[in-house]
């Protein structure tokens, strides 16, 4: 791949600029200001983010990426509401908010849906706090059901379900309550590559049908570029933000698109970004002292020198 | 048909291998029983006189060592006088299987011989009460207070180091106190099961709360779920199942406590009726109510198990 002529991962086609353009247009659903965290460990207080600044637009889908231990996870969890942070400000719709709350839906990485439930109990779970009626619940319950393809399935106990029904219903769940944003913390990184590039797929479908902004964390280079209108790119130690990028790919997306010299550009500079080339003496390190154990006479790869 | 491992670590063994190895459990204790009482050679250490012959003190139908036996009678032999007679039997305390069933059998059907004591199912129905009555007021303090000590630091910090050091007194040392506060009927046998069970209801049941998915309760909160809807909603639901299973457990345990309750005080219940039955060497009466006790445990345990299948529809494996 390196070795192609890719054109820069700036260079927007005029439909994906005009798109742009629209979008910065709408009003901003989530605002981070100057967010900061740190940690009390042993080894004493650790920075795990940074001075976090960024907008998310109306039906806008970002996704944040950067290297492990980059506090992404912190970072979703703050905007969740389910850890404090040290500085700074989260706004929604700009009122600062504190805690966790229904108008941000949560999907996470394990599955988190109640095991005595059905389905359709678990999507109704949500609602039936707020104070909607049983009946009415019910009825839109099943609607989002529907709406992630689960209809066969609304009575069914979770345990029931695959790795990736039991995330649609998440979603689902999570929708339910109309959420102004949908934090999403590596929600398909347990599931098989299969599964994870149809789950993208839906998840591109539903967002397109509804009004919701989505926040989605992840590791996986491709899954952010295939989602994403923008991508935070977060660095380790402290986690800060390193760049955001405008994802150049056009939408509708397919995964022929995958190959496109857009998608390509832009996943050179993630990686340029997450992996940065290292220094020679830690290359070294990585290599492994390997001796060949093989029979003299089999047919084996030459060994790189 | 490919041969079973049954040596493989973990494995389920296919149900028919599984049902027979079940009866079997319970066959080898009753064969071996059943051999040490059957077979002559195999221990009957004693000798049960039949005819006393020459020796003055033996009188027929006593029991005596078979060491002892020897010696009489080669006494006997050098001084001429008839032989006695005798034969091989077990200790009065190990009575033969088919003694203990016909004990198990006449306890229900003939009274007992002194007015005064009880039939079996009486002691037992009685006993059962006791149980009831300790583990029902137990629960009903305990389990609450263990989900509430699992849930918020704050209550487990409160309550759970004091809890802690009392359950390591041992309830019986509550007896004579227990007796004076609240007499000598049932009240303090009632008290004794509370106290064994109650302290260790609560750790068990708070540790229990501790081990629910944290991710639950944070998927809650997302949902918007204010504080009494997680604890009612989430907690209660979510622990359910395994709540259930340590109730079984815990009742198992109230049942050890009974022996020790049933002895203070008045003493009465199916306690009452084995130390009674010993004491006049029935010991086929003792084995009788003491297999009473393991039957209707395990009936019971049993039948709660089902029900628990029935209950709990979404725990599909781990629900035994």
């Amino acid at each position: 791949m390196t070795n192609l002529e890719l054109p820069s991962y700036l260079i927007q086609s005029d439909a994906v600029r005009t798109r742009f353009e629209r979008l910065k247009e709408r009003e901003v659903v989530l605002e981070v200001k100057g967010l900061g965290k740190e940690f009390d460990s042993a080894q004493g207080p650790v920075t795990a983010l940074k001075d976090i600044h960024f907008k998310a637009h109306r039906r806008e889908f970002v996704c944040v990426i950067g290297p492990s231990g980059c506090g992404k996870s912190t970072l979703i969890r703050i905007l969740a509401g389910l850890e404090n942070a040290s500085h700074g400000q989260v706004l929604l719709d700009g009122k600062p908010v504190s805690g966790p709350g229904p108008e941000r839906g949560m999907v996470f990485q394990g599955y988190t849906l109640f095991p005595w439930l059905t389905v359709k109990k678990n999507v109704m779970f949500g609602l039936l706090n707020q104070g909607v009626g049983k009946a009415q619940a019910e009825s839109e319950a099943l609607q989002w059901i529907d709406l992630v393809g689960l209809e066969r399935f609304s009575d069914a106990y979770p345990h029931e379900l695959s790795g990736g029904m039991k995330q649609r219903v998440a979603i689902a769940r999570a929708l339910a309550n109309q959420p102004r944003i949908l934090l999403m913390d590596e929600p398909f990184g347990a599931l098989d590559a299969q599964t994870r590039a149809k789950m993208q797929a839906y998840l591109l479908e539903i967002w397109k049908n509804i009004d919701i902004t989505v926040l989605f964390i992840t590791h996986d280079l491709d899954e952010a570029i295939f989602l994403a209108d923008r991508i935070l790119v977060l660095k380790a130690n402290p986690g800060e933000v390193d760049e955001l990028i405008e994802v150049p790919v056009p939408r509708p997306r397919n995964f022929d698109q995958l190959i496109s010299p857009e998608f390509l550009a832009t996943k050179k500079r993630l990686e340029q970004l997450i992996h940065p080339p290292k220094e020679e003496d830690e290359v070294s390190e990585d290599k492994l002292h390997m001796i060949r154990m093989t029979r003299v006479g089999d047919d084996v790869e030459d060994i790189e020198a | 048909m490919a041969t079973v491992d049954i040596l493989a670590p973990r494995k389920p063994l296919p149900p028919r291998l599984s049902r027979g190895l079940t009866v079997a459990s319970f066959l080898l204790p009753l064969l071996v029983w059943a051999a040490v009482s059957y077979l002559p050679f195999l221990w009957h250490p004693e000798r049960e006189i039949t005819v006393p012959g020459g020796v003055s003190y033996f009188k027929e139908g006593m029991r005596i060592d078979a060491d002892r036996y020897a010696q009489e009678l080669a006494q006997v032999r050098e001084q001429g006088l008839p032989l006695p007679e005798a034969k091989k039997v077990n200790p009065i305390y190990l009575p033969a299987p088919h003694e203990v069933a016909t004990a198990f059998y006449t306890a229900f059907t003939e009274a007992p011989q002194m007015r005064s004591q009880q039939w079996l199912h009486e002691s037992l129905w009685h006993s059962i009460q006791v149980i009831f009555w300790g583990f029902t007021l137990s629960s009903l303090i305990g389990v609450p207070l263990g989900i509430l000590c699992g849930t918020y630091n704050a209550v487990s910090r409160l309550n759970e180091p004091f809890i802690e050091f009392f359950r390591y007194l041992p309830a019986p040392a509550f007896g004579a106190l227990a007796v004076a506060i609240l007499g000598i009927y049932d009240g303090p046998k009632i008290a004794i099961i509370f106290i064994g069970t109650f302290f260790q209801q609560v750790l068990v049941v708070s540790n229990t709360t501790r081990r629910l998915d944290k991710s639950l309760l944070e998927a809650a909160m997302t949902l918007g779920a204010n504080r009494l809807q997680m604890l009612f909603k989430v907690v209660v639901p979510g622990i359910l199942p395994d709540l259930y299973r340590d109730q079984r457990i815990l009742l198992g345990w109230a049942w050890t406590y009974l022996i020790v309750a049933e002895l203070i005080g008045t003493s009465s219940g199916i306690t009452w009726f084995i130390t009674q039955q010993a004491r006049y060497k029935n010991f086929d009466n003792v084995y009788a109510a003491i297999m009473m006790i393991g039957i209707i445990g395990l009936v019971t345990d049993l039948i709660l198990a089902r029900l628990g299948k029935k209950l709990f529809p979404w725990e599909k494996s781990r629900a035994h």
